[in-house]
């Protein structure tokens, strides 16, 4: 770090000095979070509630710090300061404001500060507002968290540096990728990091549960705030990139399958398993090591996917910031994160008192055939990343493991799951009635059934798997329906009752039907996008045009429109339907000469739940010397639905965590009810 | 290859856009062309980061998507231009692995977690549920569990 040379340079001192304490800042994060381990871990051998504080306050101050830090670092990026290495090759000086702010996590070194960020956030939060919490337990979760932060501000400090300052500041930097340069983009690591990281208090739960030998219905009830809102994070921030994809790299997918998305899908499963599973012990204390071993899985999935995505050992259609000298510091990381929380469970776990019995036909039972189902998918997915890793270390031979594999894997165990989702919330707790709740769901069933016939009649071609799906889809939905009829007592009760039953529900249940239905709708768009979406392209000069489906797609002028930092070629496109004007589209093609790269700015037609897309290609000649450009043209049915299931289901884990229950004061009350023998339901 | 880095994805990402749709490599036949465009997503193009040539519009894959629909048009089925790829390139053009022995744990393992959970679920929650059933309340729990029905009656 070349401090001094840059103090030298003319008026802008003081802006270096902002970088500066910024540099400083983070050290100093990195002693206080050693120091958060250290005084919590005295403060727990002794039991003394002055460590325990002081160890609560070196935590806030750490995120403090962290916060300077990143402020500083967005200060030299909204200033377009070169010398910060980090932002010459990041930013731009003519790139609009939104993207040099989101350049701040555009790069590998900023990105890890998001997460470090996130990480002495959460840290701060549990250790300054959870008070609820015994002063044991909640020592070794601030000391747990307090580890994480030290290896990850580590890395930071010393391997990753935002702040890192260059001898010969560059008069103009390198900008963003282009592709980045995107809203749906720009919040999209926010998101995803507070779920990735969110994951991390759930792993310094379960340390603590171990250490503290304790994991009852009132530590469920702790985790739970913490891995719903992870969860729901994780579920728009991978709901955001997925609709990046769809519109920013120009072809209509929205789901590659492909290793970086996978590293943020494998979290995510394991942490709606566990949402389950902890359901499980909240309510009926079973199953305490399932969920312990869960809550350990999902940051340890977070880790592996912060290794996958940033070593390269992957060939991805967008890993970013590969470095694979780095990825062995990642994966060293990974290694004694997930080393002590499992050598700890493999230790401790077997001590866990075992839970309540139940038989398989109840709701504990539908809640272990999902997280089952939830963890094959989940090796699923891990084993498709990987298997061309290992099977080339082991054969020499190279393989690929592509969409179709999943679709034979993943997409037939997700219908299990599917097909006992709607049950499961029917049974009641310990020993269920499952033909009572099959009986219950017959017009789900008839409906789902229904649907499915229907669209395998209506569409040619034909697509039984599509057909299936989407069967599939409406009996979650319909299942909702029923679940919220049942505990309304809709048809059973008077109507007084009825409402009174509907306005007691708690949000807790609102947010499983939300989540449960975003899942059918979800289903719904993705299979019936799949299947039948129409492409069309040709090379139109002015005046032509193409069909696609039921619309006509003239491509009516071409002009120039130039950006801040692009110039670009934007096709104005009319599009019909039956004669009648449907919407006037834009799509773009963008030239960015900072990054000397070329990209396609889709237009969509919102055509209610289908989307119209159109893409401006190259120009090409064309009939009798005109000019012409190839314009591709998709009809996208339902596509919609493909994104708002889940913020749909987003949304339920929002309301869940806005139940009463799960406020901070509420844990107090719950551990006193388990000290109390309660009878079984 | 597989480091191509920074640049190398970005490239690659801008270049792809929805090449297979470019009316200039179409087959005349429909019936021909909807056959090759089936297989299209099935091959890699490999020297992209991860796209199927359906998607990607690297000159490779545009290679590709002209071989497929030779062979196609030349009469042979869809295992027939499998194989050959497979040959040409290996195994790595298939972005579905083969039904191989030596691929076996990648296809057997999804479905095998859940037969065995599921029977170790049942199977031994069956034998525990029904010792479950055997235990008899004590007359004390009886004597609670009648109180509290009857207040719940109430």
């Amino acid at each position: 770090m070349a401090r001094r040379c840059r103090l030298g340079i003319g008026n802008r001192g003081d802006q270096g000095m902002i970088v500066e304490i910024g540099a400083f800042c983070l050290i100093l994060s990195l002693i206080l979070s050693a120091a958060q381990v250290g005084l919590s871990v005295i403060g727990r051998i002794r039991r003394s509630a002055v460590f325990y504080g002081a160890g609560e306050g070196a935590a806030g101050a750490a995120f403090l710090m962290v916060m300077i830090a990143f402020a500083a670092l967005m200060y030299a990026f909204v200033t377009s300061d070169f010398s910060v290495a980090n932002v010459a090759a990041n930013s731009h000086s003519a790139k609009p404001m939104l993207y040099k702010i989101a350049g701040v996590w555009g790069s590998h070194e900023g990105s890890m500060l998001l997460w470090c960020l996130a990480l002495t956030g959460f840290g701060a939060i549990v250790a300054l507002m959870a008070r609820g919490l015994p002063g044991a337990m909640k020592s070794v979760v601030v000391a747990s968290q307090g580890s994480l932060g030290v290896l990850f501000l580590a890395y930071t400090v010393f391997a990753s540096n935002p702040f890192v300052r260059l001898l010969q500041p560059p008069v103009e930097g390198r900008s963003l990728n282009p592709l980045l340069q995107d809203p749906a983009l720009a919040f999209h690591p926010p998101f995803l990091y507070g779920g990735y990281v969110g994951f991390s208090i759930v792993f310094s739960f379960a340390i603590a549960a171990l250490v503290e030998g304790r994991v009852d219905a009132a530590w469920a009830r702790w985790v739970r705030p913490w891995s719903l809102a992870a969860w729901s994070l994780l579920t728009v921030g991978i709901t955001l990139g997925a609709f990046w994809a769809y519109y920013e790299l120009g072809w209509g997918g929205w789901w590659f399958w492909d290793p970086v998305e996978n590293a943020s899908f494998m979290p995510w499963l394991i942490g709606t398993a566990l949402l389950h599973s902890a359901v499980v012990t909240e309510k009926r204390g079973a199953l305490p090591g399932w969920t312990v071993f869960l809550a350990l899985g999902a940051f340890t999935f977070s880790m592996l996917g912060a290794f996958l995505v940033r070593s390269g050992v992957l060939t991805s259609v967008h890993a970013f910031a590969v470095d694979p000298k780095r990825g062995i510091l990642l994966l060293t990381i990974l290694g004694i994160a997930a080393g002590t929380g499992f050598g700890l469970f493999a230790w401790r776990a077997p001590k866990l008192a075992p839970g309540g019995l139940f038989a398989p036909i109840s709701r504990e039972g539908a809640l272990v055939i999902n997280n089952l189902v939830l963890s094959a998918a989940t090796v699923t997915v891990l084993l498709g990343t990987l298997y061309p890793l290992i099977k080339e270390a082991l054969t020499g031979q190279s393989l690929s493991v592509g969409t179709p594999y999943f679709n034979l894997t993943f997409a037939p165990l997700m219908g299990l799951a599917f097909l006992v989702l709607p049950v499961g919330p029917l049974l009641s707790w310990k020993r269920g009635d499952g033909l009572g709740a099959l009986q219950r769901l017959w017009a789900a069933a008839g409906v789902a059934v229904a649907i499915a016939l229907t669209v395998l009649w209506v569409q040619k071609p034909t697509h039984v798997a599509a057909a299936v799906g989407m069967g599939l889809g409406v009996w979650l939905i319909v299942g909702v329906f029923v679940e919220i009829a049942e505990r309304i007592h809709l048809g059973r009760a008077s109507p007084a009752e009825v409402r009174r039953r509907l306005g007691g529900l708690p949000r807790g249940a609102w947010g499983m039907s939300l989540a449960h239905a975003g899942l059918g709708v979800f289903a719904l768009g993705a299979c019936f996008e799949t299947a039948w979406k129409i492409e069309a392209a040709q090379a139109l000069s002015l005046n032509q045009s193409i069909t696609v489906g039921a619309y006509q797609v003239q491509l009516s002028d071409v002009v120039a429109a130039n950006g801040a930092n692009y110039i670009a070629e934007r096709g104005l496109v009319t599009v019909t339907k039956n004669g009648k004007p449907v919407c006037d589209a834009k799509p773009e093609r963008r030239f960015y000469p900072a990054n000397n790269q070329t990209t396609s700015e889709v237009a969509l037609c919102l055509e209610g739940l289908d989307d119209v897309y159109l893409v401006m290609g190259e120009r090409r000649a064309g009939t009798e010397g005109q000019p012409a450009w190839l314009v591709r043209a998709y009809w996208n049915p339902l596509a919609r639905l493909i994104f708002l299931g889940p913020l749909l289901m987003a949304l339920g884990g929002a309301v869940s965590l806005s139940d009463r229950r799960l406020r901070f004061a509420a844990p107090r009350r719950a551990a006193e009810a388990v000290a109390v023998p309660v009878p079984a339901e | 290859m597989k480091r191509l880095g920074l640049l190398g994805w970005l490239l690659v990402a801008v270049l792809s856009m929805g090449a297979a749709a470019d009316p200039s490599e179409r087959l005349a036949d429909p019936v021909l062309e909807a056959r090759a465009k089936a297989l299209f997503p099935e091959i890699r193009c490999m020297v992209c980061q991860n796209e199927s040539i359906d998607d990607s519009q690297a000159d490779l894959a545009a290679d590709l998507r002209k071989i497929v629909r030779e062979e196609v048009a030349a009469g042979r089925s869809d295992t027939e231009v499998r194989t050959y790829l497979v040959q040409r390139y290996g195994e790595y053009v298939m972005l579905k692995p083969a039904f191989s022995l030596t691929n076996a744990a990648l296809w057997v393992t999804p479905f095998a977690i859940v037969f065995l959970g599921l029977f170790a679920f049942f199977g031994l929650k069956r034998s525990s549920s029904a010792q479950d059933q055997e235990t008899s309340l004590t007359a004390a729990e009886q004597a609670l569990l009648t109180k509290l029905q009857a207040s719940e009656a109430e």
